[in-house]
């Protein structure tokens, strides 16, 4: 791989390295949003930014991946906001940051005396530690150790003929490189399974992603909504099959390696893994993902480095801690958006370039994210986050045969 | 066999089906892999036609992969739809109902 370009990334203590080196505020209930969202906008730097979890109710999936994203590879520090009374266990994730090396501060705001010292004293901290972090300098980064997600919203009868497939030859290459790439919502995989199975590495490998798109059929038809809507025939989607291939595509060709659940990491070695985003069990707390960038933050919790966002009709969202980069597969859509989109797909609908040309156009973008550019969404600000309850099972021995 | 008209996008070489990138009229000659042929129905942007002459029966293959069967002979330069083409799947997710059924 010697002739891949070099990316720039900050090392951190457990080997990985990040693209981006952001000092998180996250508060740890909805009564603690205000006092971090004030901290954030007061420090007003695009490197300072917020998360959070806005439940007082405990839930060992929101803790795991609190975990994980305040351990993020592009995280260098996190501010802890808490109220004081909430059910969310902040020793556990302090200690977990900790551990991990960074520098971590709890702000308990029943104990800090309230709102404007809370703000104060917060503000304080996380400009310190940002200054701290900006000495940290940057130190060579190969293409086989990024993380690379992929997603798609605001979908018209486009997304699968031009962005997706695209983004499906970008992923070949960053697979070739030895890169790890992650695609995800098996709910909108149904029909895809058997085509799925036989790219797995092993036959079990293979009956687990059967399972999990059936738990995924299981689970939407309970919550009573079909994946197949007139639109999408009036758009020449004839099948089921066919509406889930157009997602599909952004997977690419490559065996698939495994299977992950949120905050879980692929095995060293790179390779493509599905994400299962189904709750296991019965269903409750409701939709599996209530908005894209639920989804978005599933995958930066298993490590992504920055997200390829696929659309038609013109989705604008970013994403805290990793870029996100918008593939906008409608020319229409694309002209009245420019400013939002980083990559025109829609040229291969007007026959001025091929998937796999735009696709390439895509790795290069890759490349230039993770050597520091910023991406649309990133120069606008955009740095959306939401998380919310969910319950998963431990994964089966036979998601992970690289393991 | 490569001569094709531009709104028309092959995906996969392995596809017997064309995506029309635009909206494209009733009458309208098309020139599909070096054959000329005049479009029966009007075409919207994202519906597909056949690429060649497709027997009932056959799998209709778009991306490479199937995406169902053929119900009824397509010819080539033919609309290939819900009306002509069905599910291989859907009986095995009926569960997660249909919205547009037949």
């Amino acid at each position: 791989m010697s002739s891949v370009p070099a990316l720039r990334g900050y090392p951190r203590a457990d080997g990985r390295k990040g693209i981006r080196n952001v000092v998180l505020v996250a508060y740890l209930v909805e009564c603690a949003h205000h006092v971090a969202r004030r901290i954030v906008s007061r420090a007003d730097h695009p490197d300072i930014q917020l998360i959070g979890f806005p439940g007082c109710f405990p839930n060992d999936y929101a803790l795991k991946l609190m975990k994980r994203l305040c351990t993020h590879p592009n995280v260098g520090g996190a501010l802890l906001v808490s109220l004081g009374c909430e059910g969310f266990n902040r020793d556990a994730l302090s200690a977990a940051i900790t551990t991990s090396s960074r520098p971590v501060k709890n702000l308990v705001i029943q104990e800090r005396g309230g709102t404007l010292t809370s703000i104060d004293e917060g503000l304080r901290w996380v400009t310190g530690i940002h200054g701290e972090l900006c000495a940290i300098e940057p130190v060579p980064m190969e293409v086989d150790e990024l993380v690379v997600a992929t997603i798609c919203g605001g979908s018209d009868g486009t997304s699968g003929i031009s962005a997706n497939p695209a983004v499906g030859h970008c992923f070949d290459r960053l697979v070739a490189a030895g890169a790890t790439c992650v695609f995800e919502e098996t709910g909108e995989l149904i029909g895809c399974e058997q085509i799925m199975a036989a790219r797995a590495i092993t036959p079990e490998l293979g009956a687990e992603i059967q399972a999990c798109v059936d738990k995924a059929a299981r689970y939407y038809s309970t919550l009573g909504y079909g994946s197949f809507a007139p639109g999408n025939a009036d758009g020449g989607l004839s099948t089921i099959e066919e509406k889930s291939l157009g997602a599909y595509m952004k997977s690419g060709a490559s065996p698939i390696s495994g299977i992950i659940k949120p905050g879980d990491f692929a095995p060293a070695g790179g390779g493509l893994y599905l994400m299962d985003v189904v709750p296991d069990g019965e269903v409750r707390f409701g939709f599996p993902n209530i908005s894209d960038n639920a989804e978005i933050v599933e995958m930066i919790a298993s490590g992504a480095h920055l997200t390829l966002f696929t659309t038609g009709r013109g989705s604008v969202v970013g994403s805290a801690i990793s870029p996100v980069i918008k593939i906008c597969a409608n020319p229409d859509t694309y002209e009245r958006m420019t400013g939002d989109m980083d990559i025109n797909a829609g040229r291969i609908l007007r026959g001025e370039a091929s998937p796999d040309e735009v696709g390439e156009e895509i790795y290069r973008k890759v490349i230039d994210i993770a050597r520091g550019k910023t991406s649309k969404s990133e120069d606008l600000g955009h740095q959306e986050f939401i998380l919310t309850y969910k319950h998963f099972d431990a994964l089966g021995p036979a998601c992970l045969p690289r393991r | 066999m490569s001569a094709r008209d531009k709104r028309l996008l092959l995906l996969h070489e392995r596809d017997n089906v064309l995506v029309c990138c635009e909206a494209i009229a009733a009458g309208t000659e098309l020139l599909i892999e070096g054959q000329m042929t005049v479009l029966a129905t009007d075409l919207e942007l994202g519906h597909k036609l056949a690429r060649r002459d497709i027997a009932a029966g056959e799998k209709i293959t778009r991306y490479g992969l199937p995406i169902g069967s053929a119900t009824q002979p397509a010819g080539l330069g033919q609309h290939v739809h819900t009306h002509n083409m069905k599910s291989d799947y859907l009986a095995s997710h009926h569960r997660n109902a249909v919205g547009g059924g037949p």
